[in-house]
């Protein structure tokens, strides 16, 4: 186990350097110059000349990047370009609302995802299954722009069952995890299904049936238990990608996260720290993401051992 | 009764919204018909009810709330340079001269008074009594001198340094030399500031009353260091609270400010993170007080013929030109003949419908509103037979390729495929270039693209004087790597004459100095290297208990709204 976690966190690390490195080189050949951004409008040559001293970015690359790397493994992520604030603190005030609706549209995907996907799988070829599978397809492709407007409109300004957008509790939660549980649901109701579909031809559920126990048990006991794996899976992956890929649910509920921190303030305003920042820390949850759902995975199925 | 109008009535409001009031010159499509004749019955209401009593009188207290959908970059006067925090830092900090609430006029702010010596060049100010700063501290003459050292120091990172390029002792800060203080700043008493220059310099005053000459106590810049734009100290009319990054701002009366009465509102908060679309159904609910983004044009026409909706939006100009920049230095657009065809080739009213007509076109590189405006103006007229015959002149008669660069917002690259409609009506095939914005303003500064659509990058007054649209974005100096001067163009002789006519500095020459840019302006249309195509109407939309006159809501100088001078009707 420990052979495996130090296995692991060591690709982990070489990961993180790949992408740093890579990041790094991409946001130096955009044809666009942050120095226009922060030196204003009305700035001389001279001006310019200064403020690229300042920051530092007349240096050759790799030494821009040997002393970005330098620093960052002292935790110092830099200061943003435009607002002159500590990039690490810019992530860490986002970061409690971030990790929050991340958790609650998980929740939300796999409250909707799951029975949808078992449910059709039970009723393969049915009406309900072919349904289940639109609705599904439809969630996935719906734009969440949209989906979150409407919900915000019929359920927040018509019915006031929840607020209108904003950052708080429970209330505040509901629609913007709904609003990812529709989409990400589509997602997790096919994978489901199909892995169920695999796992109902197995002999061994074929004796269970014959053992004479409740469908039910047959279902949630024995199938669902080999068929989650994959599922698994996809919510580690998940969990890195809802950081900062839930910037639209965000920009529409007004809810403070890290993905609307890279949209308006990093690449908008082509704030190389903050881009660079989050980039990190995004690489770095979908790493951890991924580890914690191979940690999980021989929990489930015994017969898998960690190498 | 409010007046949801300007001052002088109806015809003005009409007039800003590009509607011709003669019927005669009407528009040929329904839309703005339609537009006409609400706007018509809604004047002839307002005009019968306009002669009532004057607006409400503003209370004291009260909370206001403003949505907007990108945090604030900083409140540091010194770095500050978006539209989004330029007037929330004009309500935290003072300067030595500022505006008149909704006008365009200069008025002593920190300063009492001041005298300006014969030559022009020597500015002396006295300092009100009994100005502190937010944490207590009197206000000094020694704090002015910090401050605009501060804005000048290469390590404060300003992009406003360079406006006080004029005052003595800049190039020994700027330059190698890296002086640390400015020798053409004195201090002599706590109450007096003397300012030299190294020429008459009429646009000073201008200069003292923008955000980068904003007065900072030393001590707090000190304490907080890169971080004092997250904690601002100043000395207006509003205090800084508390600041969630990417959630809430808030701002509550400063009950020392010398101004007696003002601010109004007892708490100013602003939220972030807010999209306009969802912020327009908050405050239809009565969550907040004013979307400060702007109203979405998707629901522009639904909130205008709302009847709840409609007398709380306020409409006013921007001292704001939207225009094509032709590079004059890359064939065939060196041609003069070949940009005034493209000029009259334009069709301006028709891209104005496809913004909803939330702008009025614009024939010259100024707006109106601005000193030295020429409203006799003729300008380049809408004649695409006229601009055939001259490409045919220019040996163009099979018309040529060149490519147009817009940024990729919407509406900009509608706006720029009915300007290649246009173009391709007299011969010229443009190929679109929808960027991201940055590199668009990197296309244009670096001198790659023939043709640039400024729109959501347009040229937008850092003061109101129009030596403010000469020098970056049509001088010489503007024309270099990197400048804002995307067509290019230097005329030394114009460049001459524009230095004459910012040193006419006494107030008997100001009539002289308007004329004087009026004809400047007027041979730089001549030499068309811009085609000016719009100024943008700003529309603000306010709820229903926020009270103050109409221009505060669109005040030019402090965008969106005037936050010091506006008021809650049902304060306590």
């Amino acid at each position: 186990m420990m052979r495996y976690l130090a296995k692991r966190l060591t690709a982990a690390g070489i990961i993180l350097v790949g992408i740093s490195v890579i990041t790094f080189c991409l946001i130096f050949l955009v044809p666009a110059d942050p120095i226009s951004m922060i030196a204003g409008r009305n700035a001389t040559a001279e001006t310019r000349a200064q403020i690229r001293h300042q920051l530092g970015l007349d240096r050759p690359l790799p030494v821009q990047y040997g002393d970005y790397v330098v620093r960052l493994a002292q935790g110092d992520l830099g200061r943003s370009y435009a607002q002159k604030t500590q990039v690490s603190e810019l992530i860490r005030a986002r970061l409690p609302a971030t990790l929050l609706l991340m958790a609650a549209g998980i929740v939300a995907e796999l409250v909707i995802g799951l029975p949808a996907g078992i449910y059709a799988a039970t009723r393969r070829g049915e009406a309900v299954d072919r349904g289940v599978m639109m609705l599904s397809f439809i969630g996935i492709s719906a734009p969440q722009f949209i989906v979150g407007l409407l919900l915000l409109y019929l359920f927040a300004y018509m019915v006031g069952w929840f607020p209108l957008s904003g950052y708080g509790g429970i209330s505040h939660l509901v629609l913007p995890a709904i609003t990812l549980g529709i989409a990400g649901g589509g997602t997790y109701s096919r994978l489901m299904r199909s892995q169920m579909l695999d796992v109902l031809r197995q002999d061994y559920i074929r004796t269970a049936r014959a053992k004479g126990l409740p469908e039910r048990t047959v279902l949630l006991t024995h199938a669902l238990r080999n068929a989650v794996l994959p599922v698994i899976a996809q919510v580690g992956y998940d969990m890195g990608f809802l950081i900062t890929n839930a910037v639209i649910v965000e920009s529409v509920f007004g809810w403070p996260g890290i993905g609307q921190l890279m949209w308006q303030q990093g690449i908008q305003r082509l704030d190389y720290p903050i881009i660079m920042g989050v980039t990190i820390t995004a690489a770095l949850f979908i790493v951890l993401g991924s580890l914690i759902a191979d940690l999980i995975v021989p929990l489930i199925d015994p017969r898998i051992r960690l190498r | 009764m409010d007046r949801r109008v300007a001052p002088d009535g109806g015809r003005l409001f009409l007039e800003r919204l590009g509607v011709p009031l003669d019927p005669a010159i009407d528009d040929k499509t329904g839309s703005l018909n339609k537009m006409k004749r609400f706007l018509l019955s809604a004047v002839a209401a307002l005009a019968i009810i306009a002669a009532g009593p004057a607006s409400a009188d503003p209370k004291q207290g009260g909370a206001a709330v403003i949505t907007f959908n990108n945090d604030l970059t900083t409140l540091d006067p010194a770095i500050g340079y978006d539209w989004q925090n330029w007037s929330v830092i004009k309500s935290i900090f003072d300067g030595l001269m500022d505006y008149k609430p909704g006008t365009t006029e200069l008025t002593p702010d920190l300063a009492e008074s001041y005298t300006i010596s014969d030559d022009g060049q020597t500015y002396t100010f006295k300092l009100r009594d009994g100005i502190k700063f937010h944490n207590g501290r009197a206000l000094k003459a020694a704090d002015i001198k910090y401050s605009i050292e501060r804005a000048i120091n290469p390590a404060t990172q300003s992009p406003g340094g360079g406006f006080f390029g004029s005052i003595k002792g800049y190039d020994d800060m700027v330059g190698d030399k890296k002086a640390t203080e400015l020798s053409g700043i004195s201090a002599p008493d706590d109450k007096t500031v003397v300012i030299t220059l190294t020429r008459p310099d009429a646009t000073f005053l201008h200069v003292m009353a923008i955000n980068f000459a904003f007065v900072v106590p030393k001590e707090e810049v000190d304490k907080y260091g890169a971080d004092f734009g997250k904690h601002p100290v100043g000395t207006g009319a509003f205090k800084f609270v508390d600041w969630v990054a990417g959630q809430k701002l808030e701002l509550e009366r400063n009950a020392d400010y010398y101004k007696k009465g003002v601010p109004y509102l007892d708490k100013l908060s602003f939220e972030f993170g807010q999209d306009p679309t969802v912020a327009v159904l908050r405050l239809k609910k009565g969550e907040i007080d004013i979307v400060g983004d702007g109203i979405p044009p998707a629901q522009f026409t639904e909130l205008l013929n709302d009847p709840t909706t409609k007398d709380l939006i306020v409409a006013g100009d921007q001292l704001q030109t939207v225009y094509v920049t032709m590079n004059v230095k890359t064939p065939p657009l060196d041609n003069l003949k070949v940009r005034q065809a493209i000029n009259m080739a334009i069709n301006k009213d028709r891209i104005v419908r496809i913004i909803n007509n939330r702008a009025v076109t614009a024939n010259q590189v100024l707006p109106k509103g601005m000193p030295g405006y020429d409203k006799d103006y003729a300008g380049y007229a809408y004649d695409p037979a006229a601009a055939k015959k001259l490409l045919a002149d220019a040996g163009l008669k099979d018309g040529f390729s060149t490519e147009l660069y817009a940024m990729n917002v919407d509406p900009n690259p509608r706006i720029a495929q009915a300007i290649q409609q246009d173009l391709a009506a007299v011969g010229i095939k443009a190929d679109i270039k929808s960027l991201a914005q940055a590199e668009v303003i990197a296309a244009g500064g670096n001198g790659t693209a023939p043709m640039v659509w400024s729109g959501g990058m347009a040229w937008i007054d850092d003061y109101p004087d129009p030596s403010d649209f000469y020098g970056p974005i049509l001088g010489c100096a503007g024309a270099v790597e990197g400048g804002w001067n995307w067509s290019k163009y230097c005329n030394q002789g114009l460049d001459q004459r524009a230095a004459e006519a910012d040193a006419m500095v006494t107030a008997a020459q100001q009539a002289a100095r308007a004329e004087k840019w009026k004809g400047i302006f007027a041979d730089v249309m001549k030499d068309a290297p811009w085609v000016p195509v719009f100024s943008e109407t700003r529309y603000t939309f306010h709820s229903a208990r926020l009270g103050g006159d109409a221009i505060l809501f669109t005040d030019p100088i402090h965008l969106p709204v005037n936050y010091d001078y506006i008021f809650a009707k049902d304060a306590q």
